[in-house]
């Protein structure tokens, strides 16, 4: 590596400095702003293959991102996590709902183009076997991009050669294999190198580590904080893992049918869940001390249709505290936009919202004005 | 499911229509005049001037496309340059005499091909196998033209066993199931047909079959202490429907692909009716024949897509 | 946590692995190839017919337009006549070796034209899905719904006989099939991840198809058209046995079948020979199709 480096002026792929030159908006603007994103898929039937209703993937979807921060986006499958990373990506263009790259609109005429933002917001896919060209050697799948935004063929090669052995493949035995010469967690790690190629501030980790052995998983997480810290990245890690988002997240966001039913800073969200779900989901969990027994599932059946979500909050069908108020109205997510903000969408930590066991105020202690959603407890 | 064959009905219209089209624009790809090739030589004045205002060619194309297909819908396929009949008259008669064709040869087919189909399957790997898909390579590349000419020099010639050519005696063109002869006269062109369809459906059973065996339901069977009688039993029955489905395409293929055997047999069917039409440039027998020919090539596929999802709701299409 | 260890050397620690021969999935192909005996001999047979056509010239004993009425259908062996003479007393050899390069061409030239303009269209359809697709698609499924022979036989009958007609018509048979099995083979790697990821480095629609959709769809269109290539010499003699194809005196197997088919009582043997060609060239090419498909590992 440090030969590479020496031979040109400024190699793009040294360690970046704590302050990054990029950065526009400092310290305190968010890395990113999602504000009401929604992507309804159509869903068609009938004779003339009309749409004949619509599957709510994220539906209204708000939360910050703040600079050098992972984000744990988690919830069971088919909660929307997938859709959301792509919506993020513009993979998948959104409904409505905007996005806000370190101050400034995306796919927005006065903004950042969705091309420019892809350069520095990349994603890392679950499947490591198809999320990698199979007639390609991996060098070239890692080069590509970096060609794409017109780089030479000789400059793109030696990124991907230095990214390779940044996570932790030697270049001169790996670099001309194909994918289906690497075992699953070597995969990973070139998916990793692709995303990293075009030098993003921004990963999305969808399900990167999911499909990996618990061991190569533990590898491949190590690899992610390495890297994080030597290119002073910002990832948003999405996972069905509890266990992993812990260890890996600074704060948790908690899906439930494509809605953000919690958010908050990772020890708030793993000590004092606040929603119902959150809390089911936490309890449900495996113990590893054996005097510590699940009895009863603390979650019982599946996911309603997200075609035809419950009204009112769509919780409520699983949920034990489910009252009349929650049928009616579905709750708000609170102040999201504030970082360290412990806020969920329930009607019981609405201070009079009508239903029985409604917190008199936002933390349970001190009295809140009304309306303001609960802020984290210390 | 309703739902499902209704929207699959409505999808066939567009087809229909897409066929029509180009077989309407088949007189327009002909060299010359369209006026010319609709009439014959030595039309009269008045005939001339009467297919113009009959066809509308005086008219915009797309005007005359519909003046055309309004006829056609009400059975009117115009009248044949050489002998001045109305088109229809030979159409029936020949479409008749080449179901009868068809669906023997896909039959002979079928009881051959499904045997050695399953025979190959189930050893697949074997020697066995090999000489059955040799077979059945032979069968897909063998020109069905020349097959039909070897038989006739084999059969009619050198053995002087059975007919060359025709349908009966004295040029019959309608079969009589009654008698014999009717039989001997339709064996080669039959069998020389159903060469296609034999490499083809025994390719189709041996791939089924084999796929069969190797699912996990028959070592299941297997461990229950079913014969391997039994088990065929299931795979056969397993296989059918996809078999069956590709010998009903071959049908459909079949009563368009016929032009040749019927030919060099002189089969009196819709092949041999095209052929004189092409020699003759008999363009509105043509025209007629081949949208009639295609018209039951999209009806066969169609019955057969909606009688196997209704066997298996799996294989729907958006 | 304690199920996750974590130690900061195995997090950039090199991987390394035992330095063993890299194979690009095209030299894999080659390499089973190679070892398919049966394959590369019927490949052999196939060169040496089409060498045998392209050499004609050199190596067709006598003039095959030179007729002779004393000589008229002569039997296998007569003097000179290596297989005998045909209804104009011209030397069948001969017409049968220059009679390949008509037959050949008629067969393999529209295969690869479609191949070409079927195979685009596909990729495009598979590619940009949408109304683009239904458009193309919805195309192809008109001329899908003739069976092959009837759709050849409907526009060089209508157009009328020769062989640029007879080509023109075997290659609009072969484009929807191929846009078909393109459009399906495109719209399955479309899906896949890493296409998804090209996308989201920014690159061009373009781009993505040259680099990453072309190598993955263009195993399974070359097999299918290598399939198609035997087919097409079928129809293709087909339409000349009608009447359609080649005008005489032109030498081509198919019209040679049709014309000696006259003679069939008088020297039944020598009428069977034109068909003997047609089902050996067409036999090669399924085999060394099939050996394809199987070196290549597709699945149609």
């Amino acid at each position: 590596m440090t030969a590479t480096e020496g031979s040109r002026t400024a190699s793009p792929l040294s360690a970046v400095d704590r302050k990054d030159m990029r950065d526009r908006g400092g310290d305190a603007q968010p890395m990113l702003i999602a504000r009401e994103l929604k992507k309804h898929f159509p869903i068609t039937g009938g004779v003339l293959n009309r749409p004949v209703g619509h599957v709510r993937a994220v539906d209204g979807v708000s939360f910050t991102v703040m600079k050098g921060e992972t984000l744990g986006v988690v919830g069971e499958s088919g909660c929307g996590k997938s859709t959301l990373a792509r919506l993020l990506m513009h993979l998948i263009v959104p409904d409505s709902g905007e996005l806000i790259f370190d101050g400034d609109a995306v796919g927005e005429s006065d903004g950042l183009s969705v091309r420019d933002m892809r350069r520095l917001m990349q994603m890392v896919f679950q499947d490591s076997y198809s999320s990698l060209n199979p007639r390609m050697p991996i060098e070239d799948s890692i080069s590509y991009g970096k060609k794409v935004h017109g780089a030479s063929e000789a400059e793109a090669k030696d990124a991907a050669r230095e990214l390779l052995t940044k996570v932790g493949l030697d270049p001169n035995l790996f670099g001309p294999r194909y994918p289906h010469e690497l075992s699953g967690g070597q995969k990973q790690r070139v998916n990793i190198a692709r995303a990293l190629v075009l030098e993003p501030r921004v990963v999305i980790l969808d399900e990167a580590v999911s499909a990996l052995d618990k061991s190569v998983e533990a590898q491949v997480l190590n690899l992610l904080r390495y890297l994080k810290q030597h290119f002073n990245l910002t990832y948003v890690f999405i996972s069905h893992d509890l266990n992993v988002v812990q260890y890996v997240s600074d704060r948790v966001l908690v899906m439930y049918l494509g809605e953000v039913v919690e958010i908050g800073p990772v020890d708030e969200i793993y000590e004092r869940p606040k929603h119902p779900y959150t809390q089911a989901l936490l309890a449900s969990r495996l113990s590893m001390d054996p005097d510590d027994r699940i009895e009863e599932p603390p979650l019982v059946g599946d996911p309603p249709n997200p075609i035809n979500p419950p009204s009112g909050c769509r919780f409520r069908t699983r949920c034990k505290f489910a009252e009349k108020i929650c049928e009616v109205d579905n709750p708000v997510l609170g102040d999201w936009a504030t970082a360290d903000a412990h806020v969920t969408a329930c009607h019981m930590f609405v201070p009079r919202s009508g239903h029985s066991m409604a917190v008199s105020s936002a933390s349970g202690s001190a009295p809140a004005p009304s309306g303001t959603a609960m802020a984290g407890g210390d | 499911m309703t739902a499902y064959i209704l929207r699959r009905l409505l999808y066939a219209i567009p087809i229909a229509l897409g066929v029509s089209i180009v077989c309407f624009a088949l007189v327009y790809i002909a060299p010359g005049d369209p006026l010319n090739s609709l009439l014959p030589e030595d039309a009269s004045a008045e005939t001339i001037a009467m297919v113009k205002k009959a066809y509308g060619f005086d008219k915009p194309i797309p005007v005359q496309y519909f003046i055309w297909l309004g006829k056609v819908l009400t059975g009117d396929f115009g009248h044949s340059i050489a002998s001045g009949r109305a088109v229809t008259d030979d159409l029936f008669k020949a479409l008749g005499n080449t179901v009868l064709l068809a669906a023997g040869a896909v039959m002979v087919a079928f009881s051959l091909a499904f045997v050695m189909g399953l025979v190959a399957g189930y050893h697949s790997g074997g020697p066995v196998d090999r000489v059955v898909t040799g077979v059945a390579v032979i069968g897909v590349s063998i020109p069905n033209y020349w097959l039909g000419i070897v038989m006739v020099i084999i059969f009619a010639v050198e053995l002087n066993v059975l007919p060359a050519t025709g349908m009966g005696p004295r040029g019959s063109d309608t079969f009589n199931f009654w008698e014999w002869n009717h039989f001997r006269h339709l064996l080669m062109p039959m069998v020389t047909l159903s060469m296609i369809p034999i490499g083809i459906i025994t390719r189709t059973t041996r791939a089924a079959v084999a796929e069969i065996l190797n699912q996990d339901f028959v070592e299941t069977l297997r461990a229950k202490g079913l014969s391997e009688r039994e088990i065929l039993i299931h795979v056969v029955k397993n296989s059918m429907p996809q078999v069956l489905a590709v010998m009903g395409l071959q049908f459909g293929y079949l009563m368009g692909g016929s032009i040749l055997v019927e030919t060099i047999f002189t089969w009196p069917g819709t092949g041999f009716l095209l052929n004189k039409a092409i020699l003759t440039r008999d363009l509105p027998v043509l025209q007629g024949t081949i949208l009639v020919l295609a018209m039951i090539f999209v009806a066969t596929n169609l019955v057969i897509d909606l009688l196997q999802t209704m066997v298996d709701p799996r294989l729907k299409r958006g | 946590m304690a199920n996750i260890t974590m130690s900061p050397s195995d997090a950039g620690a090199v991987q390394s692995a035992p330095a063993v021969m890299v194979r690009s999935y095209w030299q894999n192909v080659g390499y089973r190839l190679r070892y398919d005996y049966l394959t590369l001999f019927f490949g052999a047979v196939v060169i040496l017919i089409l060498l045998s056509a392209i050499f004609a010239p050199l190596l067709a004993p006598m003039d095959p337009y030179q007729s002779s009425l004393i000589n008229r259908l002569k039997p296998i062996g007569y003097k000179d006549f290596h297989l005998g003479t045909d209804e104009l007393g011209r030397d069948i050899l001969s017409r049968m070796l220059y009679g390949g390069r008509i037959s050949l061409t008629m067969g393999i030239m529209p295969v690869l034209v479609a191949t070409i303009v079927g195979g685009t269209l596909g990729i495009v359809a598979g590619f940009l899905g949408g109304r683009t697709n239904m458009l193309i698609m919805r195309m192809v499924d008109v001329f899908y719904a003739f069976p092959s022979i009837l759709l050849a036989v409907a526009i060089s009958g209508a157009m009328g006989g020769g062989v640029v007609n007879g080509m023109l018509s075997l290659t609009l048979v072969f484009i929807p099939p191929l846009c078909r099995v393109a459009e399906t083979a495109t719209s399955q790697v479309r899906n896949l991840d890493f296409v998804e990821a090209a996308r989201a480095t920014g690159a061009g629609t373009f781009s993505i198809i040259r680099v990453h959709i072309l190598g993955n769809v263009l195993g399974p269109i070359l097999v299918y058209s290598s399939s198609m290539v035997s087919v097409s010499i079928l129809l293709a003699s087909g339409l000349s046995f009608l009447g359609l194809g080649v005008t005489p005196p032109e030498p081509d197997w198919g019209l040679m079948l049709n014309t000696l088919r006259q003679a069939i009582y008088i020297n039944p043997l020598v009428c069977a020979i034109p068909g003997v060609a047609i089902l050996i060239t067409s036999i090669c090419f399924n085999l060394v199709s099939d050996g394809m498909r199987a070196a290549m590992d597709v699945r149609l």
